[in-house]
């Protein structure tokens, strides 16, 4: 059946006057190519100038636009109106943020915890001469942190995880993947200096491998592997007198 | 009660490639400077994630620097200064070095060297990669990297709105913390602009939404001329529903461009290089087919097929399996067993802030490097995969460049920047943010610039479409001192940023527009039709655009520097 509108009921906070965040509907022409993100382009340039959230690329590769759509935690530019026909598309802020306004999150706190797992080459050599050139590293090499570099940190992961939901403090899943990403990389040789800084808390240990983080990624990165292959190797390291790493 | 102004030695203004490549090359020069990154997002949404096919660099024998510098040079058509050309293709291989030791996962042959493809205007291959996402992974290491220097203060989503240029120096930016809303001033010793492109004056645009030439406008206001804008380049092969750019790459590893009869039509435009051609001849072979009625017919208009199908699914997914996920995705097309539409799409400036091959512009103290600026490599067509190179040679020669000056002079003085802060908050404020007057959205005069820069400014170019182009911004400058915003509040007000990136946008687009209708000759991509040769006698110049107030911009001309390479007729 052809639909001319559809609606969409969007989540309102401006925190200088609202107690509490209020769904707002509008109604906007429908056409079968459009995802949420256009939905909202519309509203922002032709109904509501006011309705405020983050987007970029439009090709799901900058991170910047997930947001909770009829409660699921999705990228707007990849999630399709007509997947939920007849409406009303429900858009919310991701859960497990503060709210800053409407739909953008406060993600300052991630952005410590990325920082906080080192994710920079950790070399024995600590600046190696650009005239050496480059290290070898195979394809096969490549294939071993490959899927863990692939992570676009767009907070679904954190806004899926039930430790994160108890526990704030919890480094994460996106983090504790680009930690993995690093670990896992032959160039890289931090080992437990890394390590210390995903397992120095205990939250770790109460990701039970409920696996919502891998569900929700939308670049088929596996966070919960990596928080599992963390905690074994964090566990070797506590069995093993060569500190279990390599 | 005297408010203590953020005082930094090197301010970077942009959190892209350029950007973040500027502040690390600032710190690793002068590791006790203070550094400041500005971005009006956070450093990994910047639109370097969205470049995909790779970056060009002589890394082995037989490949040479000089055999980069011609390809450079001619894909320029010659608008291009061969010594700044020479000292980029020799830097870039140590830019490429400088990626992989900080963990860039390029990708690999089987004895662990780093792989290279061919790609279009180079004549052997040189262009080295990470899959289809080269610029997604180069900015997440260099943004990740950049995370262990505690001396790079960063202020994510801070948006600049004007550049502090007082006794002839520039000392440093005034704009406002979107949380707050708060209009500050940030004080700086020198100050670099990475703040990439203007693509989105266009609506057929690869460019994201941030794409708005906010640098550019802020350097040219300052009174620093922006270079070369008339050249625009339009990327062949656009996904014809939303613009998302189809890599060059694909036909690099071998992809066929056929038109309505399934004919390859590059035979008759680049017999020699078919689909390895440049960008610039290939957009005009498909738009001149299309005229003749050769083109696919689709929902979103004319189109030509890209087409893979004979490479497999292995080679598919092992080097494109982006192509694969977002036509997947978009179109609803498997490219492994259906041909990909595709039709020409605004895709780079060539043009931008002028500056040396250290990134320096004529006004001291200000520098600028990436998409935003012109340092003179691209001319008028910039080779694929030259500009993830520029970012980082010209970033980090920025940055050195930079810190060497911020140790040569004194801290500003608080005096005048706060006058300056003060009249920056009545024009935003009153002019803007709480006015409550008039009868113009922002998104619509957006559209609506997008569409005159679409219709007049395209692949081919005419007089009389320019004229109109001109008029049309006139009448939209009309409509934007009417705007009104229908968001007063000073939290994340994301429509206040927008208003204030239109106004750039609408500076970006005129220079482009008084530049292209000044060049009465076709060179690059800037193709007139009522002028359809090269004229090397009259027009071997940059164009240097000047702001004037409240009138045209005031066009200059200064010769191409050429070394090595004289002028020839550009053929392939």
């Amino acid at each position: 059946m052809a639909t001319d509108t559809i609606q969409l009921s969007v989540a309102r906070y401006d925190p200088a006057v609202d107690q509490a965040p209020r769904q707002q509907t509008y109604e906007i022409p429908y056409q079968d190519d459009m995802v949420v993100l256009d939905a909202l382009n519309w509203i922002k340039t032709h109904l509501d100038g006011s309705v405020n959230y983050r987007w970029s690329c439009r090709m799901g590769i900058c991170g910047s636009c997930g947001m909770k759509v009829n409660g699921t935690p999705r990228l707007g530019c990849s999630v399709f109106l007509r997947d939920y026909l007849p409406g009303p598309v429900v858009v919310e802020p991701l859960p497990n943020f503060p709210v800053i306004r409407d739909l953008v999150i406060d993600m300052t706190s991630f952005m410590e915890k990325l920082a906080s797992v080192k994710p920079w080459i950790i070399s024995h050599d600590r600046a190696p001469a650009l005239a050496a050139g480059e290290h070898r590293q195979t394809p096969a090499q490549v294939e071993q942190y490959r899927q863990f570099s692939m992570c676009i940190n767009c907070m679904l992961c954190y806004a899926a995880c039930p430790v994160i939901a108890i526990e704030p403090h919890f480094v994460g899943p996106a983090a504790i993947a680009l930690a993995r990403r690093y670990d896992l990389d032959s160039r890289d040789h931090a080992g437990q200096e890394r390590l210390r800084t995903v397992t120095g808390s205990d939250a770790i240990w109460d990701c039970s491998f409920i696996g919502e983080c891998s569900a929700v990624c939308p670049k088929g990165v596996d966070p919960a592997k990596a928080i599992q292959q963390t905690k074994f190797e964090s566990t070797l390291g506590m069995l093993l007198p060569w500190g279990g790493f390599r | 009660m005297a408010v203590e102004i953020p005082t930094y030695d090197v301010l970077v203004v942009g959190g892209g490639l350029a950007g973040i490549r500027a502040a690390i090359a600032a710190a690793e020069a002068a590791p006790k400077l203070k550094i400041g990154m500005v971005s009006k997002v956070y450093p990994m949404r910047s639109h370097t994630v969205s470049a995909e096919g790779g970056i060009a660099a002589v890394l082995r024998e037989p490949d040479s620097f000089d055999g980069h510098a011609y390809d450079t040079i001619k894909g320029s058509d010659y608008l291009a200064d061969q010594d700044v050309v020479e000292v980029f293709v020799r830097e870039a291989p140590l830019e490429v070095i400088q990626m992989e030791h900080w963990g860039c996962p390029w990708s690999r042959e089987p004895d662990g060297r780093i792989s290279v493809r061919p790609f279009g205007g180079m004549t052997t291959w040189r262009t080295v990669f990470a899959a289809d996402k080269s610029g997604f992974h180069m900015l997440h290491t260099v943004f990740q990297t950049s995370l262990q220097f505690p001396q790079i203060e960063r202020l994510d989503e801070f948006f600049v709105t004007s550049l502090i240029n007082e006794d002839g120096r520039c000392q440093g930016v005034i704009g406002f913390d979107m949380r707050s809303g708060e209009i500050q001033s940030l004080a700086a010793r020198s100050v670099i602009l990475a703040t990439g492109g203007n693509g989105r004056i266009y609506a057929f645009t690869t460019n994201g939404a941030i794409c708005t030439g906010d640098g550019m406008a802020l350097a040219y206001r300052a009174g620093v001329p922006l270079k070369d804008m008339e050249f625009v380049q339009f990327h062949p092969t656009g996904m014809p529903s939303t613009g998302i750019l189809i890599t060059e790459a694909v036909r690099g590893e071998g992809g066929y461009l056929t038109n309505a009869d399934g004919e390859r039509f590059l035979t008759n435009y680049v017999p020699n290089k078919m689909e390895l051609g440049p960008r610039d001849i290939i957009s005009r072979a498909m738009v001149t087919e299309f005229e003749a009625g050769r083109g696919l017919k689709g929902p979103y208009g004319d189109y030509m097929n890209l087409d893979v199908r004979h490479l497999g699914s292995e080679v598919i997914n092992r080097k494109l399996p982006f192509m694969r996920e977002l036509m997947g995705e978009y179109m609803g097309i498997d490219i492994v067993s259906d041909p990909m539409p595709v039709r020409p799409v605004e895709h780079y400036m060539m043009g931008g802030v002028d500056t040396d091959a250290s990134g320096r512009t004529p006004l001291p103290g200000l520098y600028a490097a990436g998409e935003c600026a012109n340092a003179g490599i691209n001319g008028a067509n910039r080779l694929g995969s030259n500009s993830l190179p520029e970012c980082l040679v010209f970033g980090a020669a920025a940055g050195r460049a930079a810190a060497q000056d911020a140790q040569a002079v004194k801290a500003p003085g608080a005096n005048p920047i706060g006058g300056l802060v003060k009249d920056e908050r009545k024009r935003i404020e009153d002019g803007f943010l709480e006015r409550t007057t008039g009868d113009q959205r922002v998104g619509e005069i957006r559209e609506d610039l997008q569409k005159a820069m679409d219709r007049g400014v395209a692949v081919f170019r005419t007089k009389e479409g320019l004229t109109r182009a001109l008029k049309d911004l006139a009448q939209l400058r009309e409509r934007f001192a009417r705007v009104r915003l229908d968001d007063h509040s000073r939290t994340f007000n994301t429509e206040l940023v927008a208003v204030l990136e239109l106004e750039n946008m609408l500076d970006g687009a005129e220079t482009i527009v008084a530049s292209a209708l000044a060049r009465d000759e076709s060179r690059g991509s800037h193709a007139r039709r009522d002028f359809p040769e090269r004229n090397d006698e009259k027009y071997l110049a940059h164009t240097l655009a000047y702001h004037v107030p409240g009138g045209q911009p005031r066009l200059e001309y200064r010769p191409v520097r050429i070394t090595n390479w004289q002028p020839q007729a550009r053929t392939y």
